[in-house]
């Protein structure tokens, strides 16, 4: 049976408007196969999570640069673990100091993409972790 | 270029020097393939036999004369060097306003106001969208009261001040005039430039608050309102920085920043508006990105179009609106988080490129900006680049030093020519805000950006310390911390402010700005009268809100 396609939301959480970054790896990621829902700017944490749940994505991609990531990020992750979506798999991309890239981690991100990464370590990451589910 | 060889002679020279050059190259291949990011082929040397039938008078002229290719000065830096102009703004009114006063001190000539996100989308600090978000890409502003401490101490009169701010910024405006009023400034003397732009937040930088048509209007009446009351600012900043720091190439640049500009002056002028009336304070903003040669030509390019366009097409008769004036910050997206310090040399060579080119104004970014907002000391290097640049290597002394170059001349002719070729399509598209609305300039823009990442991806471009020469782990340079408290202590002024005030007249005056929004007066009076009553820019937008409608961003991927 063919592999059915991994479903990844990208989106823009929060008032940044770049999403350079965020357009890109959403092309990427197409590329490589997958099915990207790409959210647009200006998303609130309950309408990331919305979006997830009602796409049924099994990654959530989000974009961020403002240094609003310590407020907007936690509760996304606090919203899926109550609804218990812990299979869903959330990777951050954007300018995050390493102290909070310390604090994500231990709290749900998966894993966070600084400036430099390159769209095949994600997409490869991606295959990896949710490769296992298929 | 004239030269007393005849040209057959030349053209056998040059066969001659062809047929080694393909023996040699047939024996040691070149490295590479020698393009520029538009397509272009570059050749292995430029010559005059590539510019036969060039017209000095009609390409270039001299410098203040039009078509400006040269700069819009007779002496360019001889007589004035570009004003210095480092955008800074983060946390409070408080934090920023000595930044500002730390930097006229160190002999910045200008300042340039980053606002944060929540105001630049008109939204008060206590607003549930701005969680987060006060005070951290630039400084809270929400009332007047915030404006007055920003520009505490500041000699208005003598220094000229930029401002991002867009979709409200007649509301800063009017701020900021109000504070002047108070320190009892002469209208006539403020110097400085509103952004303005809103037509490229829809495609590159994203802080839109009302549908296209409404905030023309809003647009519109900054350039009426300003041209009578403050004859010496600059109603606009059109801006390619953030099309370019989008993805786009230098020509899409040059070509969507003056397609956005032709619809500006196509709607002042369906407003009524005369063209040599606001066309002289119409300002552009550029990108300084890394191709050197093509950057110069760029600014060039940029300016002989403009020139053209003003003159051919909008019949103007002055040439200060034929003059294409402009503002450059080097290209932020080129930024490296690792080895932060090479970023010192990417700066400075980019700030060269838009000296070369004629820039009127300079923002050199700092080595750790790719890492968090910069430090004050990375500020301080990058400021001293530009103080290097205009005082001890020399190419301040003589106008367009790169004029002339057969390089130089020709990579201007391509960038005019495809330029104008992307003119011509937003033209049959129907004009920039359609072309917007049919996502047209988004893809171009987009499908660059994308093209631009596989090549570093895939090793056809090079970036140092990314994709090569990329062991070393250095850890930088200590990072701009942000007070966290910022956010609640602006939120207790915001409440200060709104307790303190006058009610009946902050009432009256958003009444008024509701109704005169839905008639077609000219908004900027009522913005004025609603902000010197203390009303918040939270509540002036919301009524322009409630009567506008805002802008739903069509996703285009």
């Amino acid at each position: 049976m063919a592999e059915k396609p991994v479903r990844v939301l990208v989106g823009k959480v929060g008032l940044d408007g770049h999403d350079r970054g965020a357009k890109v790896v959403a092309q990427a990621l197409r590329d490589a196969g997958m099915e990207v829902i790409y959210t647009g700017l200006r998303q609130t944490p309950e309408q990331i999570v919305e979006t997830a749940l009602q796409e049924d994505v099994q990654v959530i991609g989000l974009s961020i640069l403002s240094g609003a990531h310590m407020q907007l990020l936690p509760p996304v992750l606090e919203m899926l673990h109550e609804q218990e979506s812990h299979d869903i798999i959330v990777i951050v991309g954007g300018i995050i100091p390493k102290e909070d890239v310390v604090y994500l981690k231990e709290n749900g991100v998966a894993e966070v993409f600084s400036p430099g990464s390159s769209t095949e370590e994600i997409v490869e990451f991606i295959k990896q972790k949710v490769g296992g589910n298929y | 270029m004239n030269d007393k060889n005849n040209r057959e002679e030349m053209s056998r020279a040059k066969q001659a020097w062809e047929d080694k050059v393909n023996k040699a190259t047939g024996k040691y291949p070149e490295r590479k393939e020698f393009k520029l990011d538009s397509g272009l082929e570059v050749k292995t040397v430029y010559d005059p036999l590539n510019m036969e039938g060039f017209d000095y008078l009609e390409q270039l002229n001299w410098p203040g004369e039009y078509p400006f290719t040269r700069g819009i000065q007779p002496t360019m830096y001889r007589g004035r060097l570009w004003t210095m102009r480092q955008y800074a703004g983060f946390g409070s009114a408080e934090e920023t306003n000595e930044r500002f006063r730390y930097l006229l001190d160190q002999g910045q000539t200008g300042l340039s106001v980053a606002f944060d996100l929540p105001t630049q989308i008109g939204y008060d600090s206590d607003h549930p969208l701005a969680r987060g978000e006060v005070g951290k890409v630039g400084v809270a502003v929400d009332s007047l009261a915030d404006m007055e401490i920003l520009m505490d101490k500041i000699p208005l009169e003598q220094v000229s001040t930029s401002m991002t701010i867009n979709a409200p910024a007649a509301v800063l405006l009017a701020m900021y005039m109000a504070v002047a009023e108070k320190q009892g400034i002469p209208k006539e003397e403020l110097k400085g430039t509103i952004q303005n732009d809103i037509l490229k937040e829809y495609v590159a930088r994203g802080t839109y608050i009302f549908p296209p048509r409404e905030s023309m209007r809003l647009v519109i009446d900054i350039f009426d309102f300003a041209g009578e009351k403050i004859p010496n600012w600059n109603t606009i900043s059109i801006s390619g920085y953030h099309i370019r720091e989008a993805g786009s190439t230098a020509v899409q640049e040059v070509a969507f920043t003056l397609g956005n500009a032709i619809a500006y002056v196509e709607a002042a002028r369906e407003a009524g508006l005369e063209v040599d009336r606001f066309a002289p304070r119409l300002s552009f903003f550029f990108n300084a990105h890394s191709n050197f040669f093509e950057e110069v030509a760029k600014f060039r390019a940029a300016r002989r179009i403009w020139a053209r366009l003003m003159k051919d097409r909008f019949g103007a008769k002055n040439p200060r609106s034929m003059m294409l004036r402009f503002h450059t910050q080097t290209a932020g997206c080129t930024l490296t988080a690792q080895q932060p310090d090479v970023n010192l040399m990417r700066v400075a060579f980019q700030a060269l490129s838009a000296v070369l080119g004629g820039t009127q104004s300079l923002h050199t970014n700092s080595r750790d900006e790719a890492l968090a907002l910069p430090s004050e000391q990375s500020v301080l290097l990058a400021l001293r680049t530009q103080q290097v640049i205009a005082h001890e290597i020399g190419v301040t002394d003589t106008a367009d030093p790169l004029g002339g170059s057969y390089y130089i001349e020709e990579l201007t002719d391509h960038i005019e020519r495809e330029a104008n070729r992307y003119l011509e399509k937003i033209d049959e598209i129907g004009g920039a805000v359609k072309a917007i609305e049919a996502g047209f300039i988004q893809q171009e823009i987009q499908a660059s950006a994308y093209r631009y990442q596989k090549e570093i991806e895939e090793q056809k471009r090079i970036v140092v310390g990314v994709n090569r020469y990329n062991e070393s782990g250095e850890q930088p340079i200590d990072l701009l911390k942000m007070d966290p408290a910022t956010s609640r202590r602006q939120i207790e002024r915001l409440k200060e402010v709104r307790l303190s005030r006058n009610q009946g007249e902050v009432a009256t005056a958003l009444q008024d700005l509701r109704k005169a929004a839905q008639g077609e007066d000219n908004l900027m009076p009522y913005i004025l009268a609603a902000v010197k009553a203390y009303a918040t820019l939270g509540e002036i937008c919301g009524a322009l809100r409630d009567v506008f409608g805002e802008y739903q961003q069509h996703v285009h991927l």
